[in-house]
């Protein structure tokens, strides 16, 4: 089974993140970045479909320059190679455009199954992967706790609010996965090192055949108008017990409709 | 003179690190405070390959080298000291003789699991009449036909007892060599030999989440071929096999003492005293630069020896003044830094706690700091 897994490089959600103060873009710069958490869930769920049953794992990356720090790190995990599609004019896509460059790309590419995570921690809109299913034409198996290959057919446990539904396709698909689906490894030693001598192909807008005006923050669908950071956290209501903690405890979660 | 890591080497670090982090750091404090010893934080270690780092993939290791080892000690202890002792007993006392004197069939046997961490090994030469002075060793062991029949008993040994432990390789007299000084040699008796008794765990004032055991051998017999490495030369190995330990012991001390810095920054920025957040004050700013400068400092002298010793060059002064100073900046650090956090530092559930708890075992193990003073001056002719 060949597998394609998408990795996006995202500011470390763990520091201080800030938005570029004229565009409104993640500022990526002052960032330390990172892989985006959920994706190294998506390599490890691609890797033990590997091990489980032979075939090949690539990494697919749209992102800067620096985005290769990242593409490293996630090869150390084991898979075999990537692809990293960078150009200066794709900075600022929003979503619908970035879903149209991963497509391009993977048509450059075999593959049977694309992985990703249900989300990345910077933009967090969710959708890359139903807009990226829609443009490649297959299902979209979003949201799996859970994922079962059994011959041609794809199993999962979308992970609900309530609890999972069981979602089936056929073939090849999309599926993202969240955080509950397995444990990523750490990389090793042998993986560190192997994955220096792994094949990163890098992929420019003319390689993919996209014009640049499609791409980009001038030719995005939606706009950032507007940011202000969240304010800073109220001091919380203190309640003396003086025998009637328990009441005012009480009308407090009654004000906030709690109860 | 290059002291910086190469990529794959940063990598690494960083790898362990994230590992420290997101897998010990969380739970370590709940098995420390039972005195557990963290099964599933171990089989995490070994499926990450930190077992098999200076081993050879034929073998099943990593291919990395020993300094790799200590970087891997280094960030694990800069969190918790005894999942990175267990790694470094595991790797330079368990593995290592049978890596450098082990017969083809001992390595192929005994090497592959070790690697992965599914198993791990122990080296018994601590004996309760003495440690420092090896060469008075009282566990002797006679050869019958093709069997070892061991008499004697052991103490203070790491890793010797978990469910997981394959294998303990001990020191014994084995005959007397020209001159009446007797003959030392090391033989590997594996779990479960019948005679060989393993101890309940030790009460430890600190290492409290790792392995630690006396050992009693009574008629315990062994096959010949057990032998360790050459006869007579078990203690020659153990010196060699000590040196090295002792760069590895350095690590583990400076993550440690790194470790101090860590928490003494982070709580120096959040508790506040007279209206301040006590970081502002020089004199808590001063003790914390200090404590960067020994770190530091201990690093690069670690860095030194594990450079010369896989240079092939002659370290054994080195490792034993990195070891000195690396477990002296620990202890140090420790104490500043159960300092700086106040009453808090006295409490468990603070990790500067448990660091003041471990360090003062760093001045003691793997050749006490007594000894590498002696190692030190008869390298200086004295
Ligand atoms: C938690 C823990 C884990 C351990 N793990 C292992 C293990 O896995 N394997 C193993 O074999 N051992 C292990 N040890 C034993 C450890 O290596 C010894 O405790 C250490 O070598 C010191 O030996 P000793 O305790 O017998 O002290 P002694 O040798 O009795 O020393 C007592 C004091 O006398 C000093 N002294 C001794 N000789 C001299 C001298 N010539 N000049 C000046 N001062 C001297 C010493 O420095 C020390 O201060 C472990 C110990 C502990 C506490």
């Amino acid at each position: 089974m060949k597998i394609v897994v998408l990795v996006k490089q995202v500011p470390d959600s763990g520091a201080e993140r800030t938005l570029k103060s004229d565009d409104f873009t993640v500022d990526r710069g002052s960032a330390s970045n990172v892989i985006n958490e959920m994706d190294e869930y998506a390599i490890e769920e691609a890797l033990r479909i590997k091990e489980a049953q032979g075939g090949e794992v690539t990494i697919l990356t749209v992102g800067p320059d620096g985005a290769t720090e990242s593409i490293r790190k996630a090869l150390s995990m084991g898979p075999d190679a990537a692809v990293h599609v960078v150009d200066g004019a794709i900075a600022g896509s929003d979503a619908v455009q970035t879903s149209a460059v991963l497509a391009a790309a993977l048509g450059t590419l075999e593959w049977d199954l694309v992985l990703c995570g249900a989300e990345a921690t910077d933009g967090r809109v969710q959708v890359i992967p139903h807009m990226l299913a829609e443009r490649l034409g297959v299902p979209a198996l979003t949201g799996a706790r859970k994922l079962t290959i059994d011959g041609d057919s794809r199993t999962i446990e979308r992970q609900t609010d309530e609890g999972y539904e069981v979602v089936r396709a056929d073939g090849k698909a999309v599926v993202s996965v969240w955080d509950t689906i397995n444990e990523p490894r750490y990389p090793s030693f042998k993986g560190i090192m192997a994955a220096k001598k792994k094949p990163v192909t890098t992929l420019s807008l003319a390689d993919l055949g996209l014009a640049p005006d499609t791409v980009g923050l001038a030719n995005a669908y939606s706009a950032v108008v507007s940011a202000a950071p969240r304010p800073a956290r109220q001091a919380g209501t203190r309640v003396t017990d003086e025998g009637e903690g328990g009441v005012q405890l009480v009308e407090f979660l009654a004000v906030e409709k709690f109860v | 003179m290059e002291f910086r890591l190469t990529e794959e080497q940063s990598a690494l670090r960083e790898s362990v690190r994230e590992f420290a982090t997101e897998v010990v750091a969380p739970v370590i404090g709940d098995h420390y405070e039972r005195g557990e010893f963290p099964y599933g934080i171990v089989k995490r270690m070994g499926e990450m390959g930190l077992f098999g780092l200076p081993f050879g993939e034929d073998v099943g290791g990593m291919g990395g080298d020993y300094f790799a080892l200590c970087l891997a000690l280094e960030e694990l202890a800069r969190v918790d000291s005894s999942v990175a002792i267990t790694l470094e007993a595991g790797v330079s006392l368990g593995a290592m003789p049978i890596h450098r004197f082990g017969t083809d069939a001992q390595k192929k046997r005994y090497l592959p699991r070790l690697c992965r961490g599914e198993a791990i090994a122990a080296f018994g030469l601590t004996e309760p009449g003495g440690g420092s002075d090896a060469g008075a060793t009282k566990t002797r062991a006679v050869l019958d036909g093709d069997t070892w029949v061991i008499n004697g008993t052991k103490c203070f040994i790491t890793n010797s007892g978990t469910d997981i432990t394959d294998f303990v390789t001990v020191t014994a007299v084995t005959g007397t060599r020209e001159g009446g000084k007797p003959e030392i040699s090391a033989i590997l008796v594996p779990a479960g030999t019948p005679g060989f008794t393993v101890g309940p765990e030790y009460s430890k004032v600190g290492w409290c989440a790792s392995d630690t055991r006396e050992l009693s051998f009574v008629d315990c017999r062994v096959p010949a071929e057990n032998l360790v490495g050459e006869r007579g030369r078990g203690y020659a190995q153990f010196l060699r096999i000590l040196d090295e330990g002792r760069i590895a012991i350095a690590a583990l001390a400076v993550g440690l003492a790194q470790g101090c810095v860590d928490e003494s920054v982070k709580y120096a920025k959040q508790r506040v005293a007279f209206g301040h957040h006590i970081g502002d004050y020089q004199a808590i700013q001063f003790k914390i630069a200090d404590m960067e400068l020994r770190a530091h400092t201990a690093r690069l002298a670690y860095y030194d020896a594990a450079a010369r010793m896989l240079a092939g060059e002659p370290f054994k002064k080195q490792a034993a003044m990195a070891k000195l100073y690396a477990s002296e900046s620990a202890v140090t650090n420790a104490r500043e830094a159960t300092q700086i956090h106040g009453g808090y530092g006295f409490m468990n559930e603070f990790p500067v706690a448990r660091m003041w708890r471990d360090s003062k075992i760093l001045e003691i193990g793997e050749g006490t700091s007594e000894v590498q003073r002696l190692l030190i001056a008869r390298d200086l002719g004295l």
